[in-house]
């Protein structure tokens, strides 16, 4: 019966597509989430970037910071400053500190995420802690810094935003 | 068969319902509706829970009611005749549209509450809830203050398999915790989830919301506690082994009352909390430090 | 093949015996084969369920460990979907889509074969993990990361068993797809088809979309676990998130594949026991096409509490209550069939009747579910566990004994024990009523679903549904002694068996022949599809 096997086939096909549009959906998520800030994840710019922003100085917007430490890491970290109120359009600066309280060097990796969602992508850095793995000594304690500019076009009912740093134990490989 | 048995079966449909609709709220034992709640949003949410479970007890009266009358009239041993019509295209127009506009309906108020609870500007105060395998962490951002709070020793005894204690000899058997979260009455508090190992869910049916508590990621929801009092909750998210043994207590208190709450803890909780396993988080202190950058104008 | 010689009948050309069973590629066969996996699971998945039950029946932990209660929830759940209701549709289909197309068989017999034979292996290789170290899965069926991936020796176990029954499941509907394709009779055309193979036809489709999905995010997983990938591990640049999206992308289609036969198996007893045709044939295929194409964009609406952006809780919203404008269609077009007719009440008609009543009782709740504000308060709680009960006991469990019932005469040669069919009814009908009414109101009062102990407030409430679940359960003992009466003897069936019987498969011998349309039908008995 042919025809039967040309049915399959095509009925086949279009599972091994599903199959594959599974996949597909990782990367459309990635983007829908860069365009609508839907999991928080802060986007990134380019030093040069920073010159372009118009600053907007009749605007404050108060950044607050918070830490988690994911469990099975046995490290402290925390923001040094709570909060601040930064000018839309100007790079400002901040530290965080982290101990790793364990006998053994430990790498971790940090996660950053934005709250509210909509405010994520008007939250861009330009150097991270978090772009890199972080290396601690048995005990050591290390100060880590981030830069960052808020976006001028941030929707005006935004008054605060919460930065929030995850540090997990960085995965092999 | 018997109409009897219809009767019956109607009955045991309806019955419940109407008892739900009339049900006492406040009673602890035999609690069968939603709670109104104690914040702007869950007094909103319980009128549409209302209002929705209203429109589906009537359009179930008119449809059932419809079945159970075909029922009883249109038996073949009462010897009714098939009829052979099969389609009638303007009661099937009339049928898809209506429920339309009841949906629009629901949408409509849906919406605007919606629209509320997704508002978090303006807060007052911030609260860090931090969900780990099995027990929450709480953090005000504002102040510093930072805890853990888990089930509670007699719970924890009694729950026990073979621990040979009666659970309803236990008060609020587990729906008691260690420490409980304070908090102020009438001042909007901003609430960020998030979690340390695996998902959990932060539910206080009191405040009329529930919100996922994911690794790695913040999630923003608010209250404002309008009457004082103990609120308690529980995690809603499957988070392993002991998922249904990290409930939660908010104790709203007045904002007077508050501030003394803090400056007591500020002072006396110098030992951090005890943390389990290698979690390992302590609760930072907090401190405005000069290596910060301060805009300049 | 067969070495035995040929005799006289036209059974002979088979193998006997055990070979019989292991090698046939014939549709009443393998649908025999089907039917009798899935009773047989409904009884292991049946039998957890009582475990939880009585572990449930008061407050404290009496009888089993969180973690084995958390293994029963989850093993519950995957052996009444991928072990039940899932098997048993392609049960029915194998049986019935042939003899209602006007067919001698399946397109694909091999393939029909293999697909079965697939099930059993795969269910070997989930509840062998009751066995292993660290228990069976407890994650959940839903799989969430990360929790899943903190399952031991199971882990693997339960990808691949996934992987097994998704393969197995698209074989049976590409199977289907093809039959109804290319082998129908002349003169049976598209709109004439009965509603069962016209809801076949949609499920079809949305298992070969979905579940290759679904066998992605479960691959996913395993490649988390243990090559170093990180689709959901936030450590590594992902989304624990994104696996639920990626989930339900598969899970709302899977629930109306268990749902869509169920509508066509409804729609084929409701109007034999009227004797009146099928009210609005047309639009009950529009509107399972309406619900098939639905069910692609509501999948958020199993998560609204996981923190999406206010347009997306609005699109979900809308969404989702739309479907209950084609739900209600169906109800509607049910109910106007039953009006100006000439009822009986044999037991196929009872079960559907408790099917559109219970089932509607299941989509009220599913409605105030949708509503996304009110949904932040029933999300993961026992009015959830409520809601997909009475859709899925009451509904497609319904609808499945309600089709035995019609069908099994047909099957046999014989009629079922009348009376004994009704004491099913009725006793399932009351206890499942006591089972899951009770859990609306436990779910409302603040009771968590998936907990194994509970506060005191709520042990009343669990009383009830305890004894309710306990009866229930029993009664689907005297379903099983039913069925087994009826096939070794009892009342000869004639060929129509139902009075008010439409359709191709009632114009076959009862027991049908081997090959069931060897030459197709007069075309002139096709009388279309409307019932």
């Amino acid at each position: 019966m042919n025809t039967n096997l040309k049915t399959a086939s095509r009925l086949l096909l279009m599972a091994l597509f599903m199959f594959g549009f599974g996949y597909l959906l990782v990367p459309i998520y990635d983007i829908l989430c860069e365009v609508t800030g839907l999991n928080g994840k802060t986007g990134v710019v380019q030093a040069e970037y920073t010159q372009s922003v118009q600053a907007d100085k009749t605007r404050r917007v108060k950044v607050q910071f918070v830490t988690s430490v994911s469990a099975g890491l046995p490290w402290t970290f925390r923001p040094v400053v709570r909060d601040i109120e930064v000018v839309p359009g100007v790079v400002t600066s901040v530290n965080f500190e982290a101990t790793n309280l364990a006998g053994t060097p430990i790498i971790g990796s940090a996660v950053p995420s934005v709250s509210p969602s909509v405010a994520s992508k008007y939250l861009n850095k330009t150097d991270c802690f978090c772009f890199v793995r972080q290396r601690l000594e048995a005990g050591e304690k290390k100060i880590m810094p981030v830069a960052f500019i808020v976006d001028g076009r941030i929707p005006k009912h935004v008054d605060l935003l919460t930065l929030s740093y995850t540090f997990f134990p960085a995965l092999k490989s | 068969m018997s109409y009897l048995r219809i009767l019956v079966l109607g009955g045991l449909i309806f019955l419940p319902v109407a008892a739900m609709a009339e049900g006492n709220v406040n009673s602890n034992t035999w609690g069968l509706n939603l709670t109104r709640g104690v914040t702007p949003f869950s007094k909103e949410v319980y009128d549409l829970h209302m209002i929705v479970l209203w429109i589906c007890v009537v359009i179930g009266v008119v449809v059932f009611g419809a079945m159970f009358y075909a029922m009883f009239a249109y038996r073949k041993s009462k010897g009714a005749q098939a009829e052979g019509w099969h389609e009638n295209h303007t009661v099937e127009a009339v049928w898809t549209i209506i429920p339309l506009l009841i949906l629009i309906g629901i949408a409509i108020p849906a919406t605007h509450t919606l629209i509320k609870m997704e508002d978090v500007s303006n807060a007052e105060m911030t609260i860090k809830v931090t969900g780990y395998q099995w027990m929450w962490q709480y953090d005000y951002v504002d102040s510093g203050i930072s805890f853990y709070s888990k089930l509670a020793d007699d719970s924890n005894f009694a729950r026990q398999r073979g621990s040979g204690i009666d659970p309803n000899s236990v008060e609020n058997y587990l729906l008691d915790v260690d420490t409980r979260l304070v908090v102020p009455t009438n001042t909007k508090i901003r609430f960020l989830t998030t979690a340390a190992d695996v998902i959990h869910a932060w539910w206080v049916p009191a405040l009329g919301w529930k919100r996922d508590a994911i690794p790695g990621f913040i999630n923003e929801s608010w209250a404002i506690i309008e009457e004082p009092g103990v609120y308690r909750g529980q995690c809603a998210e499957l988070c392993g082994k002991d998922h249904g043994f990290m409930p939660i207590v908010v104790e709203a208190i007045s904002p007077d009352d508050y501030k003394s709450w803090v400056a007591q803890k500020k002072q006396g909780d110098e030992t951090p909390v005890v943390s389990k396993g290698s979690s390992g988080e302590l609760p930072y202190i907090a401190s405005r430090s000069d290596q910060v950058e301060l805009p300049k104008e | 093949m067969s070495e035995l010689t040929a005799n006289h009948d036209e059974h002979s050309h088979h193998p006997t015996g055990i070979k019989r069973w292991l090698t046939t590629t014939n549709h009443k066969d393998i649908g025999t084969m089907y039917l009798v996996f899935s009773l047989i699971m409904f009884f292991i998945g049946g039998a957890m369920a009582m475990i939880i039950r009585l572990e449930l029946f008061q407050p404290g932990l009496q009888f089993v460990d969180p973690q084995f209660y958390n293994s029963m929830v989850t093993m519950h759940a995957l052996i009444m979907i991928f072990g039940v209701v899932m098997p048993a549709w392609t049960g029915f289909a194998n049986w019935l889509v042939p003899m209602m197309i006007g067919a001698p068989d399946m397109a694909l017999p091999r393939l029909n074969n293999w697909s079965f034979w697939i099930l059993p292996f795969a269910f070997s290789l989930l509840l062998i993990t009751l066995f292993l170290p660290g228990g069976a899965p407890a994650g959940g069926w839903t799989m969430y990361p990360p929790l899943v991936l903190q399952t031991g020796a199971a882990f693997p176990f339960l990808i691949f068993a996934v992987h097994f029954l998704g393969a197995s499941s698209i074989g049976g509907a590409i199977n289907v797809l093809a039959t109804v394709f290319n082998m129908r009779a002349p003169g049976m055309t598209l709109l004439k088809l009965p509603l069962f193979v016209w809801t076949w036809i949609i499920t079809g489709f949305l298992l070969v979309a979905s579940l290759p999905v679904l066998a992605g995010a479960v691959t996913m997983l395993l490649t988390d676990k243990f090559f170093g990938t990180s689709f959901f591990s936030a450590a590594g640049g992902g989304d624990p998130v994104m696996f639920q999206h990626i989930f339900w992308f598969f899970g709302h289609p899977e629930v109306y594949i268990l749902i869509l036969p169920a509508f066509g198996v409804v729609s084929a007893i409701i109007p034999t026991f009227c004797r009146k045709p099928l009210f609005g044939y047309n639009s009950m295929v529009y509107a399972v096409a309406a619900i098939a194409f639905l069910s692609f964009i509501v999948w958020a609406h199993h998560m609204f509490t996981v923190g999406m952006p206010l347009a997306g809780e609005l699109f979900f919203m809308y969404t989702t209550v739309l479907i209950a404008v084609p739900t209600g269609v169906k109800v509607f077009n049910w109910v106007a069939t039953m009006w100006k007719s000439a009822m009986t009440f044999e037991t196929p008609m009872l079960f559907a009747i408790g099917f559109v009543i219970l089932f509607t009782i299941g989509g009220f709740s599913g409605l105030m579910l949708g509503v996304t504000p009110v949904d932040f308060q029933y999300h993961d709680t026992y009015f959830v566990v409520a809601h997909f009960h009475y859709v899925l006991v009451t509904g497609a469990v319904y609808s499945l004994m309600a089709a035995t019932y019609f069908w099994l005469p047909k099957w046999t040669g014989y009629m079922y024990d009348e009376a004994l069919g009704k004491w099913h009814f009725w006793l399932s009908t009351i206890s499942v009523n006591v089972l899951f009414f009770p859990q609306h109101f436990l779910g409302l009062a603040g009771m968590p679903r998936r907990i194994p102990d509970y506060s005191v407030q709520f042990a009343e409430f669990n009383v009830i549904s305890s004894v309710g679940g306990f009866v229930y359960g029993l009664s689907q003992l005297l379903f099983v002694y039913i069925i087994v009466k009826c096939v070794r003897g009892g009342q000869k069936a004639t060929d129509r068996v139902w009075e008010g019987a439409q359709g191709l498969e009632w114009t076959l011998a009862s027991p049908p022949p081997y090959h069931s349309f060897n030459t197709p039908p007069d075309p002139s008995t096709i009388d279309g599809g409307v019932r």
